[in-house]
């Protein structure tokens, strides 16, 4: 007993160093790689306060609110994923899936199109808005009947809403070519145009959606043995499943409304951490975080190299990454038949 | 007491028969006057009389091209599409036994809409290559899903959620698309991402015409097995169905006829999705609910267009009102089937 323990301690310090590991190589990957490559030896001596050539110096301070954008983002966007998958004790949970990116691109176009709005802070509320409403919504239709909200119905419904929100979003943005010329680059999620001011923003979001969710995560391991079971154990269940929903939905609504929607990340940080290593959710979450940064930064340079002489947007390298893992998810899970 | 259980089983059968019936009829009149309305309302009304001698080609003038090369396209193409989406989509929905398993939700037509959109916004190629290749990628991510779907019980799940994820990749590569693309083209792709009549001409007619009318008649044909196996499959093959014949056969018709249309018109949101409930609403429990959900389709595509054309200052792409009408139907539907799921489970 005692030796399987401290091998369950190694086996998490391994893979949390391996996930730092990664998060730095990407880190670093994304400061140096672009359309000027920038040797290490640079950016050591710029961060180190260095003599820095200084049309260098000024790429890499460029490129480093970026690369701090992107490693934010993944982290929400790892955490809210498992948040999700966690509290609908459901494998196929993400933003993407769920609808809730279309829910929030609405409230975003109706934003644009009809209140006139367009700095971050406004597009944020409108995003958060949107997303929340739309992730109650397509529970509550998923959850109705029996059997509550398995992965069929909640895909179905995810699917179904977007379907019905597309169409909104088309009919306010046909008739306006301003709109849709604003809105197409919202529509591909990108880090690409992160700035300190997008740093700033995100921060507190970020802070409040991680604070929530770390205290959570021993009650949710307890929600997971059951209803019951975590009553009889003294969790307030209602409490812990609307405290954690609310830090998923901020988390990812937060970065969907500044980066627009970047699918996927949320579903497969969590999914490899389970495989790899276990399903406690109080380790699950900060290597979900950390996971989903290194994967969107990294993804980011990705989407540099493929993409040159221009870039490939973030939120397709993941979309085309996800999808396998999608397949696998739905393999593993074992859906049983309708 | 048995002999009055078989006469009363007869009697609701030619009941519901004669309703079926009767609803065939009533849907095609609506369709006829639908379709004259649509000739007649627009930019410009023409009455009946007049319409009818531009129809024979003896006016001339701005009314003959406005209803000979205009209007009467789009009634031929918009019918045939509208035909096409109903009969697949009632096909799909009860092949998978799920009335939310319409191509338009588990990926289908996304992989058709994706590869017209590279045609148009990366190749800048349209019109008949588009099309093709449109078809072709439409079948082509089918097969993907198919193959990833394995065989056994859950097929028909795994199918609909491995649809569901391929849509969600196929639209971020759409949106990324559009991004790309140069802002000119970016309208064309759009409303035609949408489904739209308003680009269709006289030369998209023989070939749509064609694969409608051979797949629908394989479809219509295999019908009847379709029927049995709503049963469930170990009735079906008590009852000498074929059933993996049958499936396939069903599959790769109701998947041709789909994509066709889609080359042609676009993805007309919720066509597919709402004419097979809609028609077993009407007339439940019979053989020509097939028939019927064609026919509802057609309404749909005209009344849509109708509205779009008459109603709105914006002449808003028919996919656009269609799916404004689906959108609270299908939310409906959704709340009605989970509930459903409740008594039968």
């Amino acid at each position: 007993m005692k030796k399987e323990k401290t091998t369950h301690t190694y086996n998490f310090i391994w893979g949390f160093g391996a996930e730092l590991l990664l998060l730095l190589l990407g880190a670093v990957l994304s400061v140096s790689y672009g359309s000027k490559q920038i040797p290490l030896t640079e950016i050591l001596s710029f961060v180190t306060g260095g003599d820095v050539d200084s049309f260098l110096g000024a790429v890499i301070a460029a490129r480093i609110p970026r690369t701090v954008f992107g490693l934010l983002a993944g982290a929400s966007l790892g955490i809210s994923g498992a948040l999700m998958q966690s509290i609908t004790a459901n494998p196929i949970a993400d933003p993407s899936i769920l609808g809730v990116n279309t829910g929030a691109s609405l409230f975003v176009v109706i934003g644009i199109a009809y209140l006139g709005i367009t700095s971050g802070i406004g597009l944020i509320g409108l995003a958060f808005i949107g997303a929340m409403l739309t992730a109650v919504f397509v529970y509550g239709i998923a959850s109705v009947g029996y059997g509550g909200a398995n992965s069929m119905k909640l895909a179905l419904a995810g699917a179904a809403v977007s379907t019905a929100l597309g169409a909104l979003v088309n009919t306010i943005m046909l008739p306006d070519s301003h709109v849709m010329k604003e809105f197409r680059f919202w529509q591909v999620g990108s880090i690409g145009g992160g700035t300190w001011e997008d740093v700033r923003l995100l921060l507190p979001f970020f802070g409040v959606g991680i604070f929530l969710a770390l205290c959570c995560g021993a009650s949710l391991n307890v929600l997971s043995l059951g209803d019951e079971m975590a009553v009889a154990l003294g969790v307030h269940v209602g409490l812990i499943r609307l405290v954690s929903a609310f830090a998923g939905v901020l988390l990812c609504a937060s970065v969907t409304a500044l980066a627009g929607p970047i699918g996927f990340v949320g579903l497969m940080m969590p999914h490899l951490v389970r495989q790899l290593f276990t399903g406690d959710m109080r380790i699950v979450l900060p290597m979900s975080a950390l996971g989903g940064a290194a994967l969107l930064t990294l993804s980011d340079v990705a989407g540099r190299v493929l993409g040159r002489p221009g870039e490939l947007e973030v939120g397709i390298i993941t979309a085309i990454l996800g999808a396998p893992i999608f397949v696998w998810i739905v393999w593993k899970s074992k859906v049983k038949s309708i | 007491m048995k002999h009055i259980a078989e006469e009363n089983l007869k009697q609701i059968l030619d009941r519901q028969n004669r309703r079926a019936t009767l609803c065939v009829i009533l849907l095609a009149v609506i369709v006829l006057l639908l379709g004259c309305g649509m000739l007649m309302f627009g930019n410009t009304n023409y009455s009946m009389a007049e319409v009818w001698s531009y129809l024979l080609g003896k006016g001339s003038g701005s009314g003959a091209y406005a209803i000979g090369s205009v209007r009467l396209p789009k009634l031929v193409v918009g019918g045939l599409a509208g035909f096409a989406f109903g009969v697949s989509g009632y096909t799909f929905q009860s092949l998978l036994r799920n009335p939310l398993a319409s191509p338009d939700i588990i990926g289908v037509t996304a992989g058709s809409s994706a590869a017209a959109v590279f045609c148009i916004l990366i190749l800048g190629i349209s019109g008949a290559v588009a099309s093709g290749f449109a078809v072709v990628a439409g079948l082509g991510v089918t097969g993907v899903i198919l193959l990833l779907s394995g065989r056994g019980k859950a097929f028909g799940s795994r199918m609909i959620l491995i649809g569901i994820g391929f849509q969600a990749m196929l639209n971020a590569l759409i949106s990324w698309m559009l991004l790309k693309g140069s802002e000119y083209d970016v309208g064309t792709a759009l409303r035609w991402l949408r489904g739209s009549l308003n680009s269709v001409q006289m030369s998209d007619v023989p070939v749509t015409l064609v694969v409608t009318v051979i797949t629908a008649g394989l479809l219509f044909y295999c019908n009847r097995y379709l029927q049995m196996m709503q049963l469930g499959d170990e009735y079906a093959t008590a009852l000498g169905v074929p059933i993996q014949e049958t499936r396939i056969c069903c599959l790769l018709a109701a998947l041709i006829l789909s994509a066709t249309a889609t080359s042609v018109t676009g993805p007309i949101a919720s066509v597919a999705f709402l004419s097979g409930p809609i028609a077993g609403r009407i007339a439940p429990g019979s053989r020509k609910t097939m028939a019927l959900s064609g026919l509802v389709g057609v309404i749909l595509v005209y009344g849509a267009e109708l509205v779009s054309k008459n109603v709105f200052s914006t002449s808003y792409p028919v996919g656009v009102i269609t799916g404004l009408l689906g959108a609270p139907y299908l939310l409906l539907l959704l709340l009605n089937l989970n509930k459903k799921g409740e008594k039968s489970a």
